[in-house]
Order: structure tokens, then sequence, then C-alpha cells
């Protein structure tokens, strides 16, 4: 009797045949094996180290024409900010150009003759920074360091000649990414993107490829039911992401020092919606596309907003208000709060409960429509 | 359960019809098929012979009258329905990207064969429709002959009671489309009803019944003797002409 109850669960579960056809088909197509094990990789390395949207390490010459201990302290404080790396002392200004135009040297200190003077004298001595300003980003964060690095001389001379103690002093401490470091914030993000490819682009043209090649019509005919088939179908994917996320977090801490401060457990379950919802959009995709381009398409167009509105690379609070209403309503805004929130704050479902349930609304709405309009295509 | 006096007949199709928008694909269809029969459905491109098969097969929904398979609505009963055909389309419905004896294990598997059970079906099928030797090929680089042994395989692997077969023999030799219906004969021999289409009317006289499509119309029904008889013709290809020019004329 237990037998046969275990033998009818089992024929109930027809999604293992459905799973193992999967992964080997998965295993045996190039482009998808590709994207799995690559995408990881390209993405860590594109946004973890060439979009670097903090500036460190500017190549910088000095050409001090004071030389004095007043401009050599100049060039120490420079230094010290760690946003100029002085690389060498140059002794005119053909030299700089020839620099700068040849690319060796972003930015260049020019202390005059009169500095020193000028500052015994109780004058306002002027330095002068010349930045590359071709990258306009790192440009601006060398003006800034260089600005702020003057601020802090200053400070410190007025200090020393009125023997005054600085009546305010700000001392900005940056929380979470102490280092400032753009890889902290990218990484987690990229764990959410990659998530988001995997669900929606390698799912959606998964199914379409099966209607395109006329297997999905024989699939129907068989007695694998419905709700086997889409699980078939999906699962595989939910397991590549899991592990695609996985792989992220172990580089992430490897090559970047991403901390991993919150509980993993908890990250892992508080993915669930975000799967969810990104499976509604795979589905959606399969049941609109005629062809694999076509799903290819619209997941590429699905992708953009994604990756500009979702506060992935650009602060949602910097954008306006229509952009920020686009983001609310994408499953990965609420995610990289949760990403960033487990990882780099350590903080748990009780501050993060607000964007899981956003997360899980979106994710219960699209799945409703999807898989109507899947199990509508199918018949 | 039914009892062996009352085994009911492998198809019936009561006023079944089938519209695509303003289409009509299939009208107002009567057919009763027997068990055990190798039962031809020919008719020009076009005539309703898929969207047919489809509704018998549970794929499509009609839009009006019913069918029965095996003794099942195939409407509200195709969950039944579904494990007791097999379905071959046009496409095949084969992996590309699986070797054959993997495409096989999937379908056995997904009609719920496991085990024992599964391994020695397998390896009977293999040898029987002589793909032993092609066991751990890729399907998508099989030739014409080849993928349709072995979708013949996928679509029988069950052991089906019913067996839909949509222009199965497509663009394949005639070797080979000897060696298919050698295959056909035998699982009828077994007591597997069949219901086959086809373009070539050779094939059509090897099915002990035949009905004729034209614009989603039966015009044409009875064994290849009586049809001879019936319309006075020497060949069924006579009659599939006649026919269809009958067909033509009164719709004009
Ligand atoms: N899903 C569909 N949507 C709209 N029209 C359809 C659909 N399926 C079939 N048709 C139309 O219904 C009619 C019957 O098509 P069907 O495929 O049943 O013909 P057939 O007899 O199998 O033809 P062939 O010999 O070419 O395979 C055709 O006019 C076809 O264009
Ligand atoms: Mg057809």
């Amino acid at each position: 009797m237990s037998a046969f109850s275990f033998g009818v669960r089992m024929r109930e579960w027809r999604f293992w045949p459905m799973l193992w056809k999967e992964f080997i088909q998965m295993r045996r197509d190039r482009i998808t094996f590709a994207m799995i094990l690559l995408l990881p990789a390209i993405q860590l390395a594109l946004f973890g180290y060439a979009i670097q949207t903090d500036v460190r390490h500017l190549k910088t010459v000095v050409l001090d024409e004071s030389r004095t201990p007043e401009s050599r302290a100049l060039v120490t404080v420079i230094a010290n900010t760690g946003n100029f790396d002085v690389i060498a002392q140059v002794s005119n200004r053909d030299a700089i150009r020839e620099g700068i135009e040849s690319g060796e040297v972003t930015a260049a200190l020019v202390i005059p003759p009169d500095y020193a003077r000028d500052i015994v004298r109780g004058r306002t001595a002027t330095a002068q920074m010349i930045v590359d300003a071709a990258d306009p980003q790192s440009s601006a964060a060398a003006i800034s360091g260089a600005q702020l690095a003057a601020q802090a001389r200053s400070t410190q001379l007025l200090g020393e000649r009125f023997r005054l103690v600085v009546p305010i002093e700000m001392r900005v401490r940056p929380w979470y990414n102490p280092s400032q470091r753009s890889a902290t914030f990218i990484v987690p993000g990229v764990i959410g993107i990659l998530l988001t490819i995997t669900l929606t682009l390698i799912t959606s043209t998964a199914i379409v490829r099966e209607r395109e090649r006329g297997t999905l019509e024989q699939l129907i005919v068989t007695p694998i039911g419905k709700a086997s088939l889409m699980l078939g179908k999906l699962v595989p994917f939910v397991l590549v992401g899991y592990v695609q996320m996985t792989v992220v977090m172990v580089l992430g801490k490897l090559l970047f020092g991403i901390p991993i401060r919150g509980s993993l457990p908890l990250l892992y379950v508080l993915t669930v919606p975000f799967i969810v919802a990104s499976l509604g959009v795979g589905l959606l995709i399969s049941t609109v596309a005629r062809s694999q381009a076509q799903a290819m398409q619209l997941s590429f167009f699905f992708m953009l907003p994604n990756i500009l509105l979702s506060g992935y690379i650009f602060p949602r609070m910097a954008m306006p208000l229509p952009a920020q209403w686009i983001g609310l309503a994408l499953p990965l805004t609420y995610f990289l709060k949760v990403l960033r929130g487990v990882l780099l704050k350590g903080i748990g479902i009780d501050q993060l409960w607000r964007p899981t349930a956003s997360m899980t609304l979106i994710a219960v709405l699209l799945l409703v429509v999807s898989v109507r309009r899947f199990t509508k295509t199918i018949e | 359960m039914t009892t062996a006096a009352a085994i009911p007949p492998a198809v019936v199709i009561e006023k079944l019809r089938k519209t695509f928008g303003a289409l009509v694909a299939v009208d107002g269809l009567d057919l009763t098929i027997g068990r055990g029969e190798v039962f031809g459905l020919l008719g020009p491109n076009g005539s309703g012979k898929t969207t047919t098969i489809r509704m018998l097969c549970g794929l499509i929904t009609p839009t009006a009258g019913r069918a029965t398979v095996v003794g099942f609505d195939t409407s509200t009963q195709s969950e039944i329905v579904r494990t007791k055909i097999g379905y071959m389309s046009q496409r095949y419905g084969l992996y590309d990207d699986l070797t054959v004896y993997e495409n096989l294990r999937f379908y056995a598997t997904v009609y719920g064969l496991r085990g024992n059970a599964r391994t020695d079906r397998l390896e009977k099928h293999m040898t029987e429709i002589g793909l032993t030797s092609r066991r751990d090929q890729l399907a998508g680089t099989l030739s014409g002959g080849w993928k349709q042994r072995l979708a013949l395989a996928c679509a029988t692997a069950h052991e089906p009671e019913m067996l839909f077969l949509d222009e199965p023999t497509a663009g394949v030799d005639p070797a080979a489309r000897r060696a298919f219906w050698k295959s056909i004969y035998e699982l009828s021999a077994r007591g597997t009803t069949i219901l086959v289409t086809t373009h070539y009317m050779d094939e059509a006289e090897r099915c002990q019944r035949l009905a004729f499509l034209s614009r989603g119309h039966l015009i044409g029904l009875g064994t290849v003797q009586e049809i001879l008889e019936q319309f006075h013709k020497p060949t069924i290809e006579d009659v599939f002409i006649e026919l269809q020019a009958r067909d033509e004329g009164a719709a004009a």
C-alpha cells in the first residue's frame, strides 16, 4: 500500500526527467554554457575592475618651482590623499604637456616660485593642479581631492600661524564602504544582474526553443502535466542562479575583499521572491516572443532599465522622479537593497522587510500573469 | 471498468468543428475508428488533417462537437487520454542536442517508465528499430530516415493503445518508408490502433480504411476496395483527384 502511494507520488514528480534533460542540454549548448560560466567572470571584471567610479592613484608629476619646506609639505599632503601617485618631479611645463598628451600622466601639481614667500607674508598662496579632463569622472574626483587637500593644508597652516584650535572640523566617515571602493558597491549588484540575465534571458530562450523545434507540442501530449512541465523547465535555472550567486560572492570576497557581514542563509531565502519575479518575466517573454532571437531582444530590452534605473551603478536618489518611479517597478531595485543590506551592512529581516515585501508583491503579480499566459499558449 | 464485451472504439468523432477566427479548419466531422485498425487520413494541404489529430490528442480544444479516444473524452479526460496515446508530429519532436538513447530514455521516463522495466523496454526498442549502433549519436545529426525511426520509437516507448502519425514518411527514402510500414504493421498486429496521414498514395493503399478530407469536410470514407468500387476508379490517386475536383466544384 505504501509502496503504491509512493509510486503514485513519484509519478506526479514527472519533472525529474525534465531536470535531467535540461541539464544535459545546458551542458551541450555552448552558448548557454558560456553564458552561465563566463557571465559572472565578465561582469565581475567589467564592473569590479573597469568601472571604478572612484578614482585612486592618478599618475601625477610635480613641478616645484618654489623648492621650499612649504612646497614639499604641500606635495606630501596631496600625495597622502591617496588620489595622486607622484611618479616624477619635472623641471618645466613642456614636460607636463608631453606627459599628459602621451597619456602617461593624468595630473600635474605646479607650485610657483613665490608660493612659500606668499605664505610667509600672509598672502594667499596659489598652487596649480592640472588635470587631464578627458575622463570627466576621474578629473572631477581629482579636482575635489586637490581642493580637499588644499583646504586641509590651509587649516593646518592657519592653526600653526595663529596658534588656534580649528573651530569646526568635519570628519567624513563613510560607513559600510569605508575604503570608498566602488567594487564593494558594485559586486553585490553583479549578483542581481546575473540572476536577472539567467532567469529571464536564458530561461525564455530555452522555452521558446522548445516551441520552435516542436518539442513543446510533443511534451504537451505526454502525461507530464502543465505544472511539471513548467517546474521542469524553470527549476534548473533557479539552481544555476544560486550557483552563480555563490560563485560571485566567493570571487567577490577573494578578489575584491567584499565583506559578508550578514546571514547568508537569510540572503538565500530573501533571494526567492526575486527569483520568482525574474522567472515570471522570463516566462512572460517566452509567451510573447515568436523566436529565440526575439526572446533575446526582449530580454535585453528588459535588462536596460535594470542596469540603469535600479541603483546598480547610478544612485537612484540622483535620478529625476519619473526614472525613480520606473525603478520602483523593477524587482532588482529591491533585491539590490537586500543584497547590499545583508552583505555590506549585515542587517537582518527587521530592517529589510519593506523591500522584501515589495519584491514579493511584484513576484506574485508577475507569476500569476505569466503562468496564466503560459498555460493559455499550451492550452 | 469496461468489460471485455464492451471495449469502446479507438476513436469516436461526433460533429467535430474547429475554427481559427473566420477560418473553418474542420467542419462537422463524424468518424469512428475500430480497435486495431490502420486508418488513413488523406486530403490536400490545409484540409484539416493536422488540426483533427491535434484535437484528438487534446492539444487544442474543439470549437464544437466532441471526440473520444479509447473511450475517454479528449476535452474533459485529456489527462487519461495522454497516458494511452502516442503522437508523432509532422516535426518529429526530437531533441537535436540529446543522443538517440537520451531521447528515448527521456520520453520513456516522462511516460512513467522507471528502473529495470525502462531499461528492458528501451533495449528492446533499440534493437527492434535497429538504432543500437547509433545509440550515442546526437539526434540532430541523424539523417531523415533515422530521425523518423527514432521519433516512432519515442512515440511508442510506452506501448500506447492508440498511435497518431502525422505525415510520418514525409522526406524519407522508399527503403525507409517500407521499413517504417513494416513497423506499423507489427504495432497493429499487437493491437495498437493507428491513425496516419500521408500524401503518398501507395501508402494510402496500405491502410485498412481511408477517410478523405477537403477543406475541413469528410468527403469519402471506406476500405480501399470499397472506395475504388464506389468511384469506379483504378487507383486511390484517381479517386483523390476526382473527390477534390468535386468538392471544389460544389464550393464554387
Ligand atoms: N493555429 C492556427 N491558427 C490559425 N490557422 C490555423 C492554425 N492551425 C491550422 N490553421 C489553418 O487551418 C487549416 C487546416 O490546417 P491543417 O494544418 O490541419 O491542414 P493539413 O491537412 O494538416 O495540411 P498539410 O497537409 O499541409 O499538413 C489551414 O488553412 C491552416 O492554415
Ligand atoms: Mg498537416
